[in-house]
């Protein structure tokens, strides 16, 4: 391994461990453990949302995917980002009118039931174990690449990194580390992209025509189709990608941790144009390995073409500049788990422990120990899930959790805000038939089934012919959710009347 | 004006809510809103799903427009720029909407809203 990239990667480890020191100093709260005291100003929370969406699955998959497959990688980057209209059109404002820490005390602003908070926990802690996984494998699987050790080391190291800063730092470590990495990572792309398009004297109409040649697609490499030649299929993925973003755990968390709904605004600003650049400059990475890199040496580094970046970056900037991306690729990895994390132990200890089981008879101090257990908890289960993992193929995990949130929590926030009938069996039903519906169906797809021998999980036909099921799970999600409504002859208006005054102009008591 | 925080404030003051709801100025403000959000939403996810329904079920994106560029690449970078005109105009109007919540909240909760 070269000395540049050990002290790099030290560098980061200890930055962002000086970071937990002082941020473990200020989490005294509950407050301060799950939402940094909302006091994060409208830009640094912006930068952290950013940060927790620009995972290594963007970073390094979004650029190997336009890499390997030109425009059909392209999709990715604009589902993710036209998904934060839907946040900051619809669910922003009032979910932190609303909210104080997680998605079901938001819920349960109109309901007070327990039954709600539980499937609403449910529904965070599956998808935050599921998108940890795969996030954990991925990053296993990129730490071994990148630094040469074995895989159980790579997670190790990660787990053991990820676990330190949430039960010290808590919210406001983790928000700072993702800010750190925002920055980092902005730096690394604009520094590549600038070097890419010098070579082409900023000219984008000769890298175009450039890359038309440089790899085995020819021509058609510019066009749609390479990739996702179904349109059911591909219509399918671009549902989940825009819906599904505004029901990730984490991502709805980063609304709690600002003082109110015009922060949240401001800092959903910071994050689209943040995030926004940085999918633009996707394509100058994507095209850049292509014509520099080559299909070839990116299909062997790693099959997925996650290594395209790094190889990228060796290529035209040499050894330091893929020194500084790895490291920052590992920052990255870092800073999204403990971000889930975070979200999946709220969950754990907040709506289950403290509201359901406590029934919210529990001190502050309780409160941030329950927090720090649960954060333990969930951090060593998804390690040793993803120690067995090595050799799933575990992209359909991914696929699932946006499926889940699409179609289990977008549907329940918006009948919470905007649906005056909706009441207790709607609320449920909308999350089992949204969460149920995802799951069978993920379960009995192409990613799931494969008739080619380890193309998927297991060897077999599909029965269901989607890889992302989005497009049949979120109406049924919907129509779960008006149907336990209007079975139902519970209803409560003078509720509705607070909820909807309360998230419109974000009154207090 | 900022708002009370919750610990200073006394739950026994009870706002009465339907009363703020029914009332022309919140009812006036929820359409405000309304006719704001819902075509804006309703054109962006039309505007997106464009993308991947033209690209799938036709070839006529594919026709080039400057160099090598064609109308697929055209389109995708509009999404982008739509995406941050929205947010603009988003921002503009939300500020103006800070207003209304504001003389509602001073108007029906502070002074007469409380039961």
């Amino acid at each position: 391994m070269d000395p540049i990239v050990i002290i790099l990667f030290l560098a980061i480890v200890l930055l962002t461990l000086v970071i937990t020191y002082f941020a473990a100093k200020r989490t005294k709260s509950a407050g301060d453990f799950y939402t940094a005291g909302g006091g994060l100003t409208g830009w640094q929370n912006g930068l952290a949302i950013a940060g927790d969406y620009l995972s290594a699955a963007s970073f390094l998959g979004i650029a190997g995917a336009i890499a390997l497959n030109g425009f059909d990688g392209f999709f990715y980057s604009i589902g993710f980002l036209i998904a934060y209209l839907v946040v900051l059109l619809l669910v922003a404002e009032p979910l932190r009118n609303l909210g104080k820490y997680t998605l079901a005390d938001m819920i349960n602003s109109r309901f007070d039931a327990r039954k709600v908070r539980g499937v609403a926990a449910l529904s965070t802690i599956t998808i935050v174990l599921f998108y940890m996984i795969a996030q954990l494998v991925g990053a296993g699987a990129l730490i071994q690449l990148l630094f040469d050790i074995p895989y159980w080391i790579a997670v190790l190291i990660v787990g053991v990194m990820m676990t330190i800063y949430v039960l010290f730092g808590g919210m406001i470590a983790t928000s700072w580390v993702q800010i750190t990495k925002a920055v980092l990572l902005m730096a690394g792309m604009v520094i590549i992209s600038f070097i890419v398009l010098m070579k082409f004297n900023f000219n984008i109409s000769a890298m175009f025509t450039e890359v038309k040649t440089a790899t085995s697609h020819g021509a058609d490499y510019l066009n749609p189709g390479i990739k996702y030649d179904d349109p059911l299929g591909t219509i399918s993925l671009m549902l989940a990608l825009v819906l599904g973003t505004a029901g990730l755990p984490h991502i709805l968390m980063r609304f709690f941790t600002v003082k109110d709904a015009k922060t949240a605004r401001s800092s959903v600003i910071t994050a689209t144009w943040t995030i926004g650049i940085f999918y633009i400059l996707t394509l100058f990475l994507g095209f850049g390995a292509a014509i520099y890199v080559g299909e070839s040496e990116i299909l062997a580094a790693n099959p997925g073409g996650n290594m395209a970046a790094p190889l990228l970056a060796e290529a035209i900037g040499g050894n330091i500049l893929f020194a500084f991306i790895s490291a920052v690729a590992f920052a990255t990895i870092l800073a999204v788990v403990a971000g889930l994390v975070l979200s999946g132990a709220s969950a754990f200890a907040h709506d289950i422990y403290g509201q359901i089981i406590k029934k919210g008879n529990i001190t502050e101090k309780q409160q941030v120990v329950a927090a720090r257990y649960a954060a333990l908890g969930v951090s060593v289960l998804s390690i040793l899930l993803s120690l067995g993992a090595q050799y799933l193929n575990v992209a359909f995990l991914v696929s699932l959790a946006f499926c889940i949130a699409a179609s289990a929590n977008l549907p329940v926030i918006l009948y919470t805000v905007y649906w005056k009938r909706f009441n207790t069996s709607g609320a449920i039903w909308s999350v089992v038939a949204g969460l149920g519906s995802a799951l069978i169906l993920v379960s009995m797809s192409p990613s799931v089934f494969s008739p080619e021998e380890g193309a998927a999980l297991f060897v077999g036909n599909p029965i269901f012919p989607l890889d992302n099921p989005a497009l049949v799970s979120v109406p049924l999600g919907f129509l779960g959710g008006y149907l336990g409504t209007v079975f139902s002859k519970e209803y409560d208006f003078k509720r509705y009347a607070e909820v909807k005054v309360r998230a419109n102009t974000g009154y207090r008591e | 004006m900022a708002q009370p925080k919750l610990a200073e404030r006394q739950r026994t003051s009870k706002v009465d809510y339907e009363k703020v709801e029914s009332s022309p100025q919140f009812k006036q403000f929820m359409q405000n809103k309304r006719k704001f959000i819902v075509p804006l939403t309703i054109f962006f996810l039309v505007f997106y799903f464009l993308l991947p329904i033209s690209t799938s079920y036709g070839t006529f994106l594919n026709t080039p427009v400057f160099g090598d560029i064609t109308w697929a690449w055209v389109f995708a970078v509009a999404q982008f720029v739509m995406t941050w005109v929205i947010c603009t105009i988003y921002v503009k109007k939300a500020s103006s909407f800070d207003e209304e919540a504001e003389a509602i909240i001073q108007e029906h909760i502070e002074k007469g809203g409380k039961a």
